[in-house]
């Protein structure tokens, strides 16, 4: 199972509390995580990655294992630590502003 | 016994006033979508329970909102699931994607940018929701980047109406200070070809065959801080309003100037008369005079507050030209706020409600068409639209 932490609007708009568990086929990366994300969470589509192009927004960070993976390629595998459940994925909206 | 539901939009979220048609005592009901920036909601007058909300963020894009019981639960329509051609699923509820298709669409192209270069279009947010005045299920929407979406599923699914975004002038469009936005759209009731929809800063633009073609209205219009005064588009409107009554007189608020129509667009002339300032954002038309016309005068587009600290609305019986103020139950010192131009409606009970939000959190309204005015909601986040549903 893989972890996944959203930010409080996400997770108010998601109707969700604490941390999200999802199981995810194949290779464990972003884009299959935010693909079994989105697919049980369809609200969610959009909200961290662009329609059509699935871009990340601009104003949205990806941590995990204290590691900023919000640039890396979304089919780049996961930690280890993530993809075996050990460590959440952790879905940020960046800090902007005070 | 009849009653009103005021609708309130927020930047952290919406509020839902209530009252009955006394309009004394009111219920405060909310926030909803806390945190959020609530750019508009507005109910379906064919069905006044279905009431659409537009939830957005810099941060996680645009949300629609659709509620079927007067706004006390809320669902996020749709969530359909199909496939992009990676196999990724793709969403469709909240999904603004403009319509280049060779077919149905116009490519997307660019328009001027604050420096005068040329930049591509970018969806950022909803500004405005116009419900169908039949269907409960179609709805209209004008976004940022300018353009117009309709949705007849009930905001589950949008298309773009693209013949707007692509008449060709375009590359002339340029953002306001609030960004590039379509702010306005008027549904003729006797006419249900006819759309009006304004766009600051571009101007007025009129489709006559439901949506598929557009031509500028901005006859009239004069504005001396673009190159060309009179240019056909290019012009900052701030907001239009209009009468149902009588649906080819038309009263607009520029970013300066007060100006009417009295033929759907066609030629516009100035009415701002003996008005203090004639720079402003919000407007609208008694409900049940189409001549009886209310703006809130702000100092200047720089200070964007009221003029000496007293927060007065204006109110011409003559379709413009001579204005009387309004003071009555309104702050007249100390008072810096703005009301933002989806931030006034009326009612159409027998004596005319009229209500304006302000950026300081306020809500007033007045049960007698203006003379008198009361706060009915104080301390909220800054307003950025106020609707008002009058129910049986």
């Amino acid at each position: 199972m893989i972890r996944v932490m959203l930010p409080t609007h996400l997770r108010n708009l998601a109707q969700v509390e604490g941390e999200i568990t999802l199981e995810v086929d194949g290779t464990v990366t972003q884009g299959s995580v935010l693909d079994a994300l989105e697919a049980r969470y369809p609200v969610l589509r959009g909200t961290i990655r662009e329609h059509d192009t699935l871009k990340r927004r601009a104003f949205i960070r990806v941590f995990a294992c204290q590691e900023d993976l919000s640039h890396q390629p979304p089919d780049a595998p996961l930690p280890e630590a993530v993809a075996k459940g050990f460590e959440p994925l952790m879905i940020i909206g960046a800090i902007a502003g005070g | 016994m009849s009653s009103v539901r005021v609708l309130v939009g927020t930047r952290k979220g919406a509020f839902i006033l209530k009252a009955d048609g006394k309009r004394k005592n009111w219920e405060v009901n909310g926030p909803y979508f806390t945190g959020w920036e609530v750019y508009h909601l507005k109910g379906s007058p064919a069905d006044p329970n279905r009431i659409y909300a537009s939830q957005s963020s810099g941060w996680f894009g645009q949300v629609l909102q659709r509620s079927n019981d007067g706004g006390t639960t809320w669902e996020a329509p749709g969530g359909g699931v199909t496939a992009s051609p990676q196999g990724w699923p793709m969403g469709e509820s909240n999904r603004f994607v403009y319509d280049t298709s060779p077919e149905t669409g116009k490519p997307l192209t660019t328009h001027q940018w604050y420096d005068g270069t040329q930049h591509p279009w970018e969806f950022k947010r909803v500004w405005h929701l116009e419900p169908s005045l039949t269907d409960p299920d179609t709805i209209y929407a004008g976004v940022e980047d300018a353009a117009l979406f309709r949705s007849t599923d009930g905001a589950h699914s949008w298309q773009e109406l693209a013949g707007l975004r692509g008449h060709g002038t375009g590359p002339k469009w340029q953002p306001g200070a609030g960004g590039m936005c379509l702010h306005t759209i008027i549904l003729d009731p006797a006419n249900p070809e006819r759309i009006y929809t304004a766009i600051s800063a571009a101007g007025a633009f009129r489709s006559d065959d439901g949506g598929k073609t557009w031509k500028p209205i901005n006859r009239g219009l004069r504005s001396l801080y673009i190159p060309d005064p009179t240019a056909e588009v290019g012009h900052c409107v701030h907001h239009i309003a209009m009468n149902p009554l009588r649906p080819g007189l038309l009263f607009m608020q520029k970013h300066w100037d007060v100006m009417r129509s009295d033929d759907g667009g066609e030629q516009w002339e100035e009415v701002s008369g003996n008005l203090p300032t004639d720079f402003g954002f919000a407007i609208d038309v008694h409900a049940h005079e189409p001549e009886t016309v209310y703006v809130v005068p702000i100092k200047s587009d720089s200070e964007h507050f009221p003029l000496d600290g007293k927060l007065r609305v204006y109110r011409s019986r003559t379709g413009g030209n001579e204005w009387e103020e309004l003071t009555k139950g309104l702050p007249q010192r100390n008072c810096y706020v703005n009301v933002l131009r989806d931030a006034m409606a009326v009612d159409s009970l027998d004596e005319c409600g009229i209500y304006f939000g302000t950026t300081g959190g306020q809500v007033y309204a007045s049960a007698d068409a203006g003379d008198s005015w009361a706060p009915i909601a104080e301390h909220l986040p800054p307003v950025l639209s106020v609707e008002v549903e009058t129910l049986a």
